[in-house]
């Protein structure tokens, strides 16, 4: 895409900028549409309507809510470390928001192509550590404090399975690039990775009980580090009232929102393309079939983001149905289930695709 | 189950002295007085003796007794001089489903009480309670605060019946 | 060469989402792990003691009512039992069936509020809208009766404020039959789920004997194992009529006494009271409920120690007649008062998160306790 811009335009900085904006704009858009979401999802689980009055079924509500916040009065505590304390929100978000910057939504569509795009994604989103320790320690809040430690504890510790599940798929796949391992599931929703991907053959059959167990550690522990039920412990409401951003209030606040949701995409995203075929239709292109090559772009971008809403819905679905676990018993999830698991898989899987 | 009678009298063979009397006038409960610096022995021989086992204090209630003379201060505010503060203890036993009612009374200029805190830990709270509300001193209680008025509550103890609402509580206006 | 440590202290409200109120816990912490806990409490003391001796008789009840103002009809009930035993006067039979129907109605509103916040303390929200979606069936139920939601100033000293509506007896055998699938669902959904669990048995453990020691009582109590009621124990009103079981901790998932077993015995409790309220609602017979209000309620001098079984424990009220229309000292025994006590017991050697898990399994009204 940075290539077809600056062939058109023949100015780099002009390119990247409109590169750059078009994950910007979906990051906004689905953080709005992902908040209206959560809350009428949760209103319909919960036996309520939700927000009914700002327009349609109250889609308007975020944007009302995101007037309110930019109008908020920025309130920084006197013992806060001021620079930290400003720095922090920035760099969360900044760590979900460039992620995006390798992911394909379809064909057409992806911010650069760069080769080594899963390792990149692994590497980036742990700025958002350092973001949520800042903002922990210089709030000078023992809530916040409190709740940075266990974030910092939870996410790094959850990488590890993650890049377990990522280093198997790399493996059988034989490239880092997010790009290629999309085009590789093409065609059929049989050919994706979680059916043993694309080749026809005897380790398929052997590989698909390894792959659903693969998706299923990788969806776990991503859902730890984007620090959604059960594992939200960082946040923990009844407990450290709202964790590391708890003395944070308007637009830095929304900062934290925004980037929390810009995650839920991103890792529902990563899965997809992992495991779901990425951009790749389950059926095969309408455009194909009926001559109009330009639309098939418009379908993968479709198929992508109703792959990526779904599994967002399932991480909404599980927050409200599941209480939250304890420090310790997510401490043991994560080394004495996942970790171990993902590493016989791993394995397994190494040796199924030698064969 | 014994009857507070029976009770009494096994009390006044272990105690004698100590044991002031039985209240029956009152129609609806019985009241076993005790002196009041030898409640935390008494109280230590009803929840061991095997046959009382009272095990469970339900409620320490501080009251004020009113019965001093009623005179006014240098600046004409009435006081109460003398009388007497008492302490209700309601006992109940667990294995043997019996109660009674221990009562003590302490003179109101000192009043001075020993502390069952180590044979009821239900007294704790009580009988800061009543520190709280009444002004009694609980001898041998570790932690003897305030604590349903604020720690620094200085105008005196709000349940005694001569208590005058202070007007200012570090400056803010205290009647509303 | 050792690094220099410090304990931290954490002040745990009187602002924070799960204190119930306005409860401050005072936590010394090195890092997650609890090493004492210490509660304030105070901010919501509105004199009830000192305001019950400027008042006649009648006069205390609305206060009562904000007492534990979860379960209001129970604290109402507590006092004019208290009361007319000091009076020593006779209820009609239909007074005292509305009596004990909206006393575990009311016990049935306040478990669920006990539950659903134990619960949302722990992280599950949607089981909390559902409680309280069931509570409202409850709510309205009161409001046809008295006009009044949450305080109702039901009960009055030899009867009662309103006769029930016709329609009351209809409605709540319809809140009956919606409300025991209901319990199967709160079962599926959060007793039994396996995260909530890990997350309340084995923790808070509190043994029978220090329980009896620091004079806990209701579903506190009864979740270490003692059967120990005052509808049984100590009759009132007319609870020897009724059939019912005391559902006590069995350490199903975990230890006698954890918070587990103090929630669940206040699930089975809920099944107790539907029980009682069945027996109850077809045998009210007809009558007059203010036939026996007396004009003057001036009760004798004497004393009296009178305790009902509250939804969190046993409510006592102490009331001392001089003989004249206002009482001389009244004082409460409040349940929540008690059980909080036992807080700085139970958290020792546990993590920040379990002090949410055993608050909210002690199940505390701040109303009550600072009184």
């Amino acid at each position: 895409m940075y290539q077809f811009l600056y062939n058109l335009i023949g100015n780099e900085i002009i390119a990247g900028l409109l590169v750059a904006v078009v994950p910007l704009t979906i990051i906004l858009v689905f953080a709005l549409f992902g908040i209206w979401l959560e809350r009428k999802v949760s209103a319909h689980m919960q036996d309520r309507l939700g927000p009914m009055r700002t327009g349609w079924h109250g889609w308007l509500q975020t944007v009302a809510d995101l007037m309110k916040m930019l109008q908020k009065e920025d309130i920084i505590a006197t013992d806060a470390d001021k620079t930290l304390y400003n720095i922090a929100p920035v760099l969360v978000f900044t760590g979900s928001f460039a992620v995006y910057a390798v992911i394909p939504f379809s064909s057409k569509l992806l911010g650069s192509e760069v080769e080594i795009g899963l390792f990149y994604v692994l590497a980036i989103s742990s700025l958002v550590v350092a973001g949520i320790l800042m903002a922990g320690w210089s709030a000078n809040n023992k809530y916040s404090l409190l709740g940075a430690m266990r974030a910092a504890a939870q996410i790094i510790s959850y990488e590890i399975p993650t890049a377990l599940i990522v280093l198997s798929m790399v493996m059988l796949t034989g490239t880092l690039s997010l790009d290629k391992i999309s085009q590789m599931q093409t065609s059929s929703f049989w050919n994706w990775n979680i059916f043993g991907g694309a080749i026809f053959s005897l380790s398929k059959f052997l590989l698909i009980p390894f792959m659903f167990v693969g998706a299923l550690i990788i969806f776990i522990s991503t859902l730890a580090e984007v620090n959604r039920v059960p594992f939200d412990i960082p946040e923990a409401e009844s407990e450290l009232v709202a964790g590391y951003f708890t003395e944070y209030c308007g637009m830095k606040w929304g900062m934290f929102m925004l980037a929390e949701y810009g995650n839920m995409f991103a890792v529902s995203a990563i899965i997809s393309i992992l495991f779901f075929g990425g951009y790749q239709s389950p059926f095969g292109y309408l455009g194909n079939t009926i001559g109009a090559q330009w639309l098939v772009p418009f379908e993968q971008g479709f198929w992508f983001l109703a792959k990526g809403l779904t599994l967002v819905f399932v991480q909404m679905w599980l927050r409200w149905t599941l209480p939250r676990l304890r420090v310790d018993q997510l401490m043991t999830v994560c080394w004495k289930y996942l970790i171990p698991y993902a590493f016989i898989n791993l394995i397994i899987i190494g040796i199924i695709s030698i064969l | 189950m014994k009857k507070t009678e029976e009770i009494f009298e096994l009390l006044k063979t272990e105690f004698c002295e100590v044991i002031l009397g039985l209240d029956k006038e009152t129609p609806t409960e019985p009241i076993i007085s005790v002196d009041s610096m030898q409640v935390h022995n008494v109280g230590a021989f009803l929840r061991d003796n095997d046959e009382l086992n009272f095990d469970s204090l339900m409620v320490l209630s501080g009251v004020d007794d009113a019965n001093g003379i009623k005179v006014k201060d240098e600046d004409g505010i009435d006081m109460i001089s003398g009388g007497t503060l008492s302490v209700y203890y309601h006992l109940h036993s667990t294995s043997w489903k019996h109660k009674i009612t221990l009562k003590i009374s302490t003179p109101r200029q000192n009043p001075k009480v020993e502390s069952v805190y180590n044979v009821w830990r239900t007294s704790d709270w009580h009988e800061r309670e009543a520190f709280d509300m009444f002004g009694i001193i609980f001898l041998n209680h570790p932690d003897l605060r305030r604590i349903l008025m604020p720690y620094d509550w200085e105008a005196g103890y709000p349940l005694r019946k001569d208590y005058k609402n202070p007007e200012f509580y570090k400056g803010m206006k205290v009647p509303y | 060469m050792a690094l220099k440590t410090e304990t931290m202290v954490l002040n745990m409200g009187p602002q924070h989402p799960s204190t119930h109120g306005v409860l401050r816990l005072e936590l010394e912490i090195e890092g997650e792990l609890i090493l004492s806990v210490k509660p304030h409490i105070g901010y919501l003391h509105r004199c009830f003691e000192k305001h019950a001796e400027a008042m006649t008789y009648p006069q205390v009840i609305p206060y009562t009512d904000r007492l534990d103002y979860l379960a209001a009809m129970g604290n109402n009930f507590g006092y004019v039992i208290a009361v007319e035993k000091l009076l020593g006067i006779q209820i009609p039979e239909r007074v005292e069936y509305i009596r004990v129907i909206m006393a575990e109605l009311q016990r049935i509103a306040s478990h669920l509020v006990a539950i659903a916040t134990n619960g949302a303390d722990i992280g599950a929200l949607t089981p909390f809208l559902y409680l309280f979606r069931d509570r409202e069936y409850i709510l309205s139920l009161f409001e046809m009766t008295c006009g009044a939601r949450m305080l109702y100033n039901y009960m009055w000293i030899g009867g009662l404020s309103h006769d029930i509506h016709p329609d009351f007896v209809r409605k709540t055998k319809e809140f009956i039959n919606h409300f025991r699938p209901t319990i199967v669902e709160l079962n599926n959904l959060l007793t039994f789920n396996k995260i909530f669990i890990e997350r309340t048995a084995n923790v808070g453990i509190l043994p029978l004997d220090t329980a009896i020691n620091f004079g806990a009582s209701g579903p506190v109590l009864r979740g270490s194992g003692l059967a120990f009621d005052v509808r049984r124990e100590d009759p009132y009103s007319i609870y020897n009529r009724f059939d019912f079981e005391i559902p006590t901790g069995k350490g199903l998932v975990g230890t006698v006494g954890d918070c587990w077993d103090r929630y669940y015995v206040r699930v089975l409790e809920m099944e107790q009271s539907l029980r009682i309220i069945e027996q109850a609602i077809d045998n009210i017979p007809e009558g007059d409920v203010h036939s026996a209000i007396p004009k003057r309620i001036k009760p004798p001098k004497g004393t009296i120690y009178s305790r009902v079984e509250n939804p969190r424990g046993e409510l006592g009220y102490f009331i001392i007649s001089d003989g004249n229309l206002n009482p001389f000292r009244v004082k409460v025994r409040a349940p929540s008062f008690v059980n909080l006590e036992l807080m700085g017991e139970l958290c020792k050697g546990h993590l920040v998160a379990d002090v949410i898990a055993i608050l909210g399994s002690l199940d505390i009204v701040l109303g009550e306790i600072d009184r």
